[in-house]
């Protein structure tokens, strides 16, 4: 992906300087539809969106000719706190996007694809919208397309603000109009999705591999990263570094040359309280805890997180670690659909019993009571949603529990509510 | 709305045949950007172009935080709250435009200027704090930034 951005690094014509829409001809002239599956279940591409499946598993679920259309979606509903790299794709790589779906719609037998964009974004919406338009005009949407018997249509579809849009089955159904509650399997959405027709709902990132998968190969691919986290990552870093930003980095590269290098250091030249490493439904660790590790999946599985979403949030001593799991458990806590009891109920205890402790009426058995809740909401409910705002709770209380105790027994913040680090300092 | 229907065949013939439902969305949106909020007349007369049923319009308009049943100010301004921004100085600045304004998250200036609101997370973490100004996302913000932005919206 990396390339210098410039004003005009997003257009058509940039993107074929670089190579742009030459895996599409290669694929469409050259491979079979399952040859593209093979190629990407071979390349052990895995999700970017969170969950890190694998991307060729969930492919190899759809019959590519069992008489039914297939859909295929874009999942670029991005809102996990902390996580901002789908959007660069969408504002400077576009095409990237495009290509890699034609692929997968050739591969998958799609006739419409769609993306799925948050309501609010808007420059990444209107980069998108105008690459669509210039790819419809080269001729590679539409019918017959590069003179084969591939044809394919395009939709950007905007959301209207709720993060619970962005699990897949919470998506299908915004995608079909309604409100955007997620539903249980199975039966899974490659099987029943968008209007009950067999559905893959990839991230952007993800997608936006698999035009280099095909142009260079699965070998390739693997060649880089780790032999279990292959590839490479965009991570978005944001919170107390003095460089903040999207960065590519290859799967196992250490994560405090990372922090220290690229991303410029902590602010002030303090130390690292905590770091969120995937998005705030991923599991804080501590400084020590991050010292010896590699940014790959298997090295934070092993440390009780995950990479999750890319999204990096980190923290420097002297913020209050209170005042940071209140703000999260407001944020659950608005997010929540409604739709099941335990996520319902339990985001807003968490959120009304952290409002409390920040107020300064918290209770000694506040504590057990948020773990409680946590470990009452995993697992009781349709979507991860509820099972993720218990786990940011417990992973924050695990590591800071003693800072939750000061405030209870003091009614004040060890580090007065403190979240900023100030620049300046 | 009914002014609008050219503008809603073009965007049907985009979508594979029987995706109607799937236009409430952007139906929806469409009419507030025209009106400036989804009146009673416009979800009745939705709802009938579209064939589908009211209550499901009524949903999506409840359920969806950019949808609004009432008029708001001229520019809404939208505060990201959400932890990246507050680690950079969120409320600071949202204090700073609040004592401006001399208005409140929800609230509206008596003159029909500025709406203001929170938000969560809007993906902007990396350029924090940051406010949207009706569709437009201002990033990198601080007091003096945010002072001479206001100035300009008349």
């Amino acid at each position: 992906m990396s390339f210098p951005v410039t004003a005009t690094s997003h257009t058509l014509a940039e993107y074929r300087a670089r190579d742009g829409y030459v895996a599409l001809e290669k694929a469409l002239k050259t491979m079979k539809p399952s040859d593209v599956v093979k190629e990407v279940t071979a390349s052990g591409l895995q999700g970017r969106g969170g969950a890190a499946f694998a991307v060729g598993r969930k492919w190899q679920v759809m019959v590519y000719d069992d008489g039914q259309p297939h859909y295929l979606i874009a999942n670029a509903d991005e809102g996990e706190p902390g996580t901002f790299k789908d959007r660069w794709i969408l504002e400077n790589n576009p095409h990237v996007l495009l290509e890699s779906m034609l692929i997968a719609s050739y591969a998958l037998n799609v006739r419409n694809c769609f993306v799925y964009i948050r309501g609010e974004f808007d420059l990444p919406y209107h980069r998108l919208a105008d690459a669509v338009e210039e790819a419809y005009a080269a001729g590679y949407f539409g019918e017959r397309i590069l003179g084969t018997d591939f044809s394919c249509d395009i939709v950007v579809y905007r959301g209207a603000g709720a993060y619970v849009a962005g699990e897949a089955s919470g998506l299908i159904a915004s995608l079909e109009g309604k409100k955007s509650y997620p539903r249980n399997r199975p039966p899974r959405l490659t099987v029943k999705g968008l209007y009950q027709r067999p559905t893959v709902v990839n991230n952007v990132e993800s997608l936006s591999n698999i035009a280099w998968i095909i142009a260079h190969g699965a070998a390739a691919f693997k060649e880089v990263g780790t032999p279990k986290s292959p590839g490479t990552r965009l991570f978005s870093v944001s919170g107390h570094v003095n460089r903040p930003g999207v960065y590519e980095a290859e799967l196992g590269y250490p994560w405090m040359k990372f922090l220290d290098e690229d991303c410029g250091g902590i602010v002030g030249g303090r130390a690292i309280k905590c770091v969120v490493p995937g998005g705030v439904s991923s599991k804080v660790l501590t400084g020590a805890d991050i010292k010896d590790l590699k940014l790959s999946h298997e090295d934070l599985w092993d440390a009780g997180s995950t990479l999750g979403s890319g999204g990096m949030i980190v923290i420097a001593e002297g913020t209050c670690m209170v005042t940071l799991l209140q703000v999260l458990m407001r944020f659950y806590h608005h997010e929540s659909c409604g739709q099941c009891t335990p996520c319902r109920q339990g985001t807003g205890w968490l959120h009304r019993i952290m409002d409390r402790i920040v107020a300064g009426q918290g209770r000694p058995e506040d504590i057990e009571r948020l773990y409680y809740i946590s470990k009452f909401n995993d697992g009781t409910t349709i979507c991860g949603l509820g099972d993720a705002a218990g786990y940011a709770c417990v992973g924050i209380l695990d590591k800071f529990r003693d800072e939750f105790e000061y405030y209870i027994e003091h009614k004040r913040s060890r580090y007065d509510g403190n979240l900023e680090c100030l620049r300046s300092s | 709305m009914r002014h609008l229907i050219p503008e809603f065949e073009r965007l049907r013939a985009r979508f594979p045949a029987g995706f109607e439902s799937s236009l409430v969305l952007p139906c929806v949106r469409r009419i507030q950007e025209d009106r400036g909020y989804v009146s009673d007349e416009d979800i009745e007369q939705l709802a009938q172009y579209l064939g589908v049923p009211q209550i499901q319009i009524e949903e999506v308009l409840s359920f969806y935080t950019m949808f609004r049943r009432k008029p708001i100010g001229r520019w809404h301004l939208q505060f990201c709250h959400n932890v990246s921004c507050s680690m950079n100085g969120a409320e600071r600045i949202l204090a700073h435009v609040e004592q401006r304004l001399g208005i409140r998250p929800g609230e509206t200036t008596p003159d029909g200027r500025f709406t203001l609101s929170v938000a969560e997370c809007l993906g902007s973490c990396g350029t924090a704090p940051m406010m949207m100004v009706n569709e437009r996302y201002h990033e990198n913000l601080d007091a003096a930034k945010i002072d001479e932005l206001l100035e300009g919206l008349k």
